[in-house]
């Protein structure tokens, strides 16, 4: 039974890693970039959160939104400021680029925020379910089904939306897309407005049962980059079953082993996972 | 006047020269040959006027528009549609898909339907494919479903790249009837070729290009007929 719910709890935890990365994979599957600051925009829309609901007073029904929103303007910003212009250049101004944002995100949170570490109220989304058995936060509980039910909506709009079928077409190519009247640019930024409103929404959902800092996003974003790779570069499906089995693998550790060991069982298995199967788990080309 | 009006065009790939200097006309409902061997300079010409490639000279005019140097994303809603060389599908999306993107540029939405009926009416087997992927069409029906996007923006020109390019003579007879098919309809046609003989049959006008210059230009029928041009420009046998 304690097995179930630690798997469970697993699950949940996994759900909202998937979400946030997925923003990560599409933005690599669009443009072969990685956003390294993926972590850190994860980290603001949990300061988003704290601050909607300590200087607004407003709950999760209105902050998770806002965060989206705000993140998709970051994202878009993001793109059309730097990344536009990075891409252009050697491959490692493009690492240098969205890597020294990261640290100006950082910094910058530090210097406005404090490195103190902030919470929500437990209580904000309150009580533990019961469910057969199986004891579930109702923060997580909600956490978990939302990040799941946005994430398959991110893979719809890009498999069944004209939309998502321009997004597709601009990252398989570009020249054939501005044949068709795509205009790519656009279409970047607004795989970058999804990208960080993915984190947008994932970052407020944390917020909910999470401890709140300005290097939190370091080890979110770790996560990200080892859900990309175990689940292919550029695909969504791929992304939620990794981010799922990531959680699960977490919660199984963290549980058997020892709460301190679970981040290297993570990242060994990862490592193995790349040296046998370099294009990830899921990956197709 | 004419739709299409090419002066003096010319493009540079970095120091090297892709086509020197240019000229062409495409009247209004005509079909026109752009004749030429290997690497003379025809791709380079469709891909400068649809705005795919940045031109270094000279000027490409659209119903008496000035449109040198727009970006391709802009020429198509223009009304000037290009099936490029290549094909360049979008292979990981479906047939239907593809055909959709081709009309991106539509500003009557209600028109999509209608066109993606003409085009499976023009290319039953793409109805057949309507849900499989790009990717996993035949060599013919891939040049199918890029001719058939370049007409979902339902262009007044249609500029085609080497349609008879690797299809087996079947398949190649078939797509020229098409083509007759179009003009019919009234559809303008600026087609680059290596298949001589077929331009020359389905065109009314052709410009034979050499090393990215034109160098001769005549009604088909004077050119099919012309026993010098033949040898020299064309590579064919004399009878
Ligand atoms: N992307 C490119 N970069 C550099 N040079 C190029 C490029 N594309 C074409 N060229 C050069 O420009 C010239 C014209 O080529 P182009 O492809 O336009 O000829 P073409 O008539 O279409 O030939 P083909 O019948 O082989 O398709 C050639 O000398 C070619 O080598
Ligand atoms: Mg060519």
């Amino acid at each position: 039974m304690i097995l179930l719910q630690v798997i469970v709890s697993g699950l949940l935890m996994g759900s909202v890693y998937a979400l946030f990365s997925s923003g990560l994979t599409l933005i690599w599957g669009m443009m072969n970039v990685v956003n390294f600051a993926h972590g850190d925009f994860v980290m603001l829309a949990m300061y988003v959160a704290f601050f909607a609901f300590t200087l607004l007073k407003v709950g999760p029904l209105l902050f998770v939104p806002l965060a989206a929103a705000l993140l998709f303007m970051l994202g878009v910003v993001v793109y059309l400021g730097l990344v536009r212009h990075v891409v252009r250049g050697p491959p490692l101004a493009q690492i240098l680029g969205t890597f020294g944002l990261a640290l100006v995100l950082r910094y910058a949170a530090f210097w406005a925020f404090t490195a103190n570490f902030v919470s929500l109220p437990d209580n904000l989304v309150g009580g533990t379910f019961d469910i057969g058995g199986l004891r579930i936060e109702a923060s997580r509980l909600l956490g978990g089904v939302l990040a799941l039910v946005i994430t398959i909506g991110m893979h719809l709009i890009l498999t069944r939306t004209a939309l998502g079928s321009r997004l597709l077409a601009v990252s398989e190519d570009r020249s054939a897309a501005m044949l068709m009247g795509i205009r790519p640019d656009r279409m970047q930024a607004i795989a970058w407005g999804f990208g960080a409103a993915s984190t947008g929404i994932a970052g407020a959902l944390i917020a909910l049962f999470f401890y709140i800092s300005p290097t939190v996003g370091e080890s979110l974003a770790l996560v990200a980059f080892v859900v990309v790779c175990l689940g292919g570069f550029g695909s969504v499906p791929g992304a939620l079953i990794a981010g799922l089995a990531i959680g699960v693998i977490e919660a199984l550790s963290g549980y058997l082993i020892g709460a301190v060991y679970k981040d290297v069982l993570v990242y060994s298995l990862f490592l193995i996972v790349l040296w046998v199967r370099p294009r990830g788990l899921m990956g197709t080309s | 006047m004419s739709l299409l009006s090419v002066r003096n065009l010319s493009v540079r790939y970095g120091d090297l020269v892709g086509v020197s200097d240019v000229s062409l006309e495409v009247p209004e409902g005509g079909v026109v040959a752009l004749l030429g061997s290997n690497g003379a300079g025809k791709t380079t010409t469709l891909n400068a006027i649809a705005g795919l490639v940045p031109t270094a000279g000279g000027s490409v005019t659209w119903q008496g528009a000035d449109i040198t140097g727009r970006p391709a994303f802009a020429v198509v809603g223009l009304g000037l549609a290009l099936s490029p060389e290549g094909w360049r599908l979008f292979v990981q999306q479906t047939v239907e898909q593809n055909l959709r993107l081709g009309a991106t540029v539509l500003a009557d939405r209600k028109r999509l339907p209608v066109l993606l009926d003409r085009v499976f009416t023009l290319f039953p087997r793409l109805a057949e494919r309507r849900r499989q992927r790009a990717g996993t069409l035949s060599g013919g029906e891939r040049q199918m479903l890029a001719m058939g996007r370049a007409l979902m923006s339902d262009p007044k020109l249609l500029m085609l790249d080497e349609p008879s390019l690797g299809l087996a003579p079947a398949v190649v007879e078939t797509m020229y009837e098409t083509l007759g098919r179009l003009r019919g309809e009234g559809l303008t046609l600026l087609l680059a070729e290596q298949a001589v003989e077929l331009a020359l049959e389905v065109a009314d006008y052709a410009y034979v290009l050499q090393t990215g210059r034109t160098v001769l230009d005549g009604t088909a029928a004077k050119l099919a007929d012309d026993e010098d041009v033949r040898r020299i420009y064309l590579g064919l046998e004399t009878e």
